[in-house]
């Protein structure tokens, strides 16, 4: 039971002027602009935007800002800005095929149509600590950059065909759900009931906590479920966002948003009727955030588990455990409260204690008399 | 979009039934995708006589994006971002829509001006050359840069044959 508290009212206000002034550090260091963040701390604020399933790089940089760079609590801005707009309603499904691809690798396939790009990507890079970076850096002069490598100059890198396209052409993988024109279910809307459809797996999945994915994800990759992915492709870019206004009746293109793009390639299904084939987990994420769209996708494959007739029990194929415990925003809330004042439960709890120690004591003392 | 407002004025007034929906499409995909800056530059480079009443006033809200699974599958909601719309009539009888990704009512506003006036067929050469094609070109350079960026990382991998073989 929650009981109010009154007053406090002079402290809170100065606690907020303490947090002001810790949030801006050191005046003599010159202040973060928005456009800093948005583009030398890419990644917070994609991963804000995720977790804050809301796709806007300026908000998200002001909401890192005003955070002091807490990515929980820059998401949790993000939902409740969110809260305060009208929703006007659907984009059409974004189609990903027709990506302007600035990254795409396959973990599976060494030659496949398109042929893999890089991208800007830490892979392969030492993990070293560039100390040249302490201090500030010339921008590379044009022109310096190395060309392609001579003779893959000419390849467009424009329209990418699906890596898993061509096992599909052989039916050696599994078809994703087609689409049969089906409401699309909406958690903003309507929370969802377990079992979960799968677009509300998605979904959840796409706003959940990085940290709490990946560590599942890792979980069900070291036995505690059953996934050996191969990743098929992951596809980083910009795709077109349409949606067909009211007044329109016809879809427009309202501009364009970053996204990563993951599909695995896991370990087999089949039965009587239908052939061994390949099965697959999908994980989309706004920005680059492709770590994040990894582990969506080994979580999206994971809890499939049932549907696939897998062995279960591990958490990784629990709907409920790893739905319910996905959101941060959720997740910090419940836990954090618990440093507000709950002075008057505990003062309950504290006379209860009492109460049975007193009984305790009774008992203890007259042990013959008791029986 | 399957949420929609209370049926409005807007709705019922249609575009002019000669206009070919694909070039509309066109312009509005580029209108939509311009920087605002570069836009209001063009549009004040123009010195457009902008009478204009606003039907609906420029206002952000907010999309559900859909994605599919697997890429082409079934659909899903991966998250919500913000766009901002604006209706409004030119000369009182053409009426520009505009939906735009963001929160910039001025770019909302004068990307719903130009597919107004660029209904009339009069002013329409004037306005693809003056404001669209500056818009397009701007864009496919960024495309054809960020292309170009990507391709000098494109790889070749290439497996070692273990040396069992040759003994």
């Amino acid at each position: 039971m929650y009981v109010a508290v009154k007053g406090g009212e002079r402290a809170i206000r100065n606690a907020h002027r303490r947090l002001a002034e810790r949030r801006r550090g050191d005046p003599a260091v010159p202040e973060l602009s928005l456009e800093q963040i948005r583009e030398q701390l890419g990644l917070a604020v994609d991963r804000a935007m995720c977790e804050g399933a809301l796709y806007d790089p300026r908000l998200a940089a002001l909401a890192l800002k005003q955070a002091r760079g807490d990515s929980v609590e820059a998401a949790f801005l993000l939902r409740v800005f969110r809260n305060t707009l009208p929703r006007f309603g659907y984009s059409e499904p974004l189609d990903t095929g027709a990506m302007a691809v600035e990254r795409r690798v396959s973990g599976a396939f060494k030659d496949l149509p398109g042929g893999q790009l890089l991208g800007a990507t830490a892979d392969y890079t030492h993990r070293l600590l560039d100390f040249a970076l302490e201090e500030p850096q010339q921008p590379a002069p044009p022109g310096e950059e190395p060309e392609a490598e001579a003779g893959s100059g000419s390849e467009a890198t424009g329209l990418l065909p699906r890596a898993l396209a061509q096992l599909g052409e052989e039916a050696l993988i599994e078809a994703p759900p087609a689409d049969e024109g089906a409401p699309v279910p909406d958690i903003t809307r309507d929370p969802p009931l377990f079992p979960a459809e799968r677009a509300q797996r998605l979904q959840t999945l796409a706003r959940g906590d990085e940290g709490f994915l990946v560590g599942l994800a890792y979980s069900s990759q070291r036995g505690y479920g059953n996934t050996h992915p191969f990743v098929g492709e992951l596809r980083q870019g910009r795709v077109a966002v349409e949606l067909v206004p009211e007044e329109l009746g016809f879809a427009v293109e309202i501009g364009e948003i970053e996204v990563s793009e993951l599909e695995t390639v896991n370990q087999f299904t089949g039965d009587a009727e239908h052939a061994p084939c390949f099965t697959r987990g999908y994980g989309l994420a706004f920005g680059r955030s492709e770590r994040k769209a990894l582990a969506m996708a080994l979580l999206d494959r994971s809890l499939r588990a049932e549907e696939l007739g897998e062995e279960l029990g591990a958490p990784a194929q629990d709907q409920e455990f790893v739905l319910e415990h996905a959101d941060n925003i959720l997740a910090t809330g419940f836990m954090e409260h618990l440093k507000l004042p709950h002075h008057v439960d505990f003062q309950a709890e504290r006379e209860l204690l009492r109460a049975l120690r007193r009984a305790w004591e009774e008992r203890r003392s007259a042990p013959e008399a008791a029986e | 979009m399957s949420d929609s407002t209370a049926s409005s004025p807007i709705a019922s007034s249609q575009a002019a039934p000669d206009l070919q929906q694909s070039l509309r499409r066109d312009w509005m995909s580029v209108l939509a995708r311009a920087e605002a800056a570069e836009l209001e530059r063009l549009w004040q480079a123009l010195d457009e006589p902008a009478g204009h009443r606003l039907l609906r006033r420029p206002e952000t809200g907010l999309v559900q994006l859909r994605g599919r699974i697997g890429g082409d599958g079934a659909p899903f909601n991966v998250g919500e971002a913000p766009v901002t719309r604006c209706s409004l009539v030119v000369e009182g009888e053409r009426v520009g829509h505009a939906y735009v990704l963001g929160r910039d009512l001025r770019h909302a506003e004068l990307a719903a001006l130009l597919d107004a006036l660029l209904q009339d067929p009069a002013r329409r050469p004037r306005l693809l050359e003056a404001v669209i094609e500056p818009l397009r070109t701007t864009q496919a350079a960024r495309r054809r840069a960020r292309r170009r960026a990507a391709e000098t990382t494109r790889v070749d991998f290439f497996t070692l044959v273990r040396g069992e073989a040759s003994k």
